[in-house]
């Protein structure tokens, strides 16, 4: 996944947003990312300082709340924990897996002026 | 340049696609609030990241439906064989249906112009930075195609096996090309655009006697990540296994007329 593309996508939102919420300045942005979605934390963070800088979330701070991967298995009739999109079920080894959450890459909530 | 959807100033948008470039407006001296805020405040978002890219292909897709026009994504890392693979296809099957492509790279309208060469029209999106097509750019591309109803259209996504995977453009399906030159272990290392594929081509069949690639396992790795991904082998240079491929068009093309009436 690419990161640096993702944050383009987080800065639009934070500028179409501006105007509708009445803010000129976002502190912090909460991002949920599920642990299934692709995103890699670390790269996401760096690529966010460059991408936020000049804007109206420059210095803003990224607060990452990550949500485990979860999928429901067919044959067990039951949700099961997964790490990775492409895992087997973890108790029958199935790969009748629908992922049910932690594939997700929304913004929260932000904290503006 | 428009900082919302990253495309030029000054297009027009005569299409309906969910337009809303809300440029923010600049705050300086004039700006004020409302008398009894606060400063800081929370602002409830909950909004997801691709959302936009996500409307504006709904509405390519509900374009596409409407029209009768089978849109696929080929998407692939660079050098794959995609335009090839394209320019071969079209003078194969342009007696038979209508076909434009869109072709999207970062610089050059090289490729559009080898399909151009093939008497189809052919749009070219430079994405400059970017390394994906997204949507709106698509949509775009859309009004300049002007395609007719029940044509094929062909979407050259940029060479690049990791972000195309997430954009969406409303295609009806992601055919992955991987040629045989690539690695066999290609749909496990990019798991992604394997998953989001419906169709994989390995490519380059006609190289396979000087290589080591083993085709058995590179399917095997494939179905792992996508156990419903189905596997055409062909070459695009020498046209052997090109007629499954035709056969597949035929047959999308077929359902979606079913579709449309
Ligand atoms: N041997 C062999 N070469 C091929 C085949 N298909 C394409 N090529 C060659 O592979 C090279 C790249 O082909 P292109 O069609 O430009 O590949 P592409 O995927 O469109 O490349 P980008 O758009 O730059 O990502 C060219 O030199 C082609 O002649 C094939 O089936 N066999
Ligand atoms: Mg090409
Ligand atoms: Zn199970
Ligand atoms: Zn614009
Ligand atoms: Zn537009
Ligand atoms: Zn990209």
């Amino acid at each position: 996944m690419h990161e640096m593309s993702l944050c383009e996508s987080i800065l639009q939102v934070l500028e179409q947003q501006a105007e509708a919420q009445h803010y000129h300045k976002v502190k912090t942005v909460w991002l949920e990312i599920g642990a299934l979605a692709g995103v890699e934390a670390e790269a996401l963070r760096f690529c966010f300082d460059i991408v936020m800088q000049g804007s109206l979330a420059e210095q803003a701070c990224l607060e990452i709340i990550e949500i485990p991967g979860q999928a429901w298995c067919l044959p067990c009739a039951d949700n099961v924990a997964v790490q990775q999109l492409y895992d087997l079920c973890p108790h029958c080894g199935s790969h009748q897996l629908q992922v049910n959450s932690g594939d997700q890459m929304r913004i929260k909530e932000l904290e503006v002026e | 340049m428009c900082g919302v959807c990253g495309c030029g100033e000054g297009h027009d948008h005569d299409h309906d696609h969910p337009h809303d470039h809300q440029h923010p407006h600049a705050h300086g001296a004039a700006h004020s609030h409302a008398p009894g805020l606060s400063p800081m405040r929370m602002v409830q978002i909950e909004q997801d990241i691709l959302a936009k890219n996500n409307r504006y292909a709904s509405e390519n897709r509900r374009h596409f439906g409407e029209h009768g026009i089978l849109a696929l994504n080929l998407v692939s890392s660079p050098g794959s064989g995609k335009t090839t693979l394209l320019t071969e296809t079209i003078s194969r099957l342009q007696n038979d249906v209508a076909i434009t492509v869109i072709e999207g790279d970062q610089q050059t309208a090289r490729d559009a112009e080898r399909i151009r060469a093939t008497g189809v029209s052919a749009v070219q999106i430079n994405t400059g930075k970017g390394c994906h097509l997204d949507a709106h750019r698509v949509g775009h591309a859309l009004e300049t195609l002007q395609a007719q109803n029940h044509s094929l259209l062909f979407i050259e996504n940029v060479g690049n096996l990791v972000c195309p995977s997430a954009f969406d453009l409303g295609e009806a399906h992601k055919v992955v090309i991987l040629s045989v030159t690539e690695g066999e272990d290609k749909p496990i290392k990019y798991p992604d655009m394997f998953h989001a594929a419906d169709l994989m081509i390995l490519n380059k069949i006609d190289l396979l006697p000087y290589l080591d690639f083993n085709s058995e396992e590179c399917i095997q790795f494939a179905k792992q990540v996508n156990p419903k991904i189905k596997v055409l082998s062909l070459s695009a240079k020498t046209g052997e296994g090109m007629d499954n491929w035709l056969q597949w068009l035929k047959a999308e093309l077929a359902l979606q007329r079913i579709a449309y009436v």
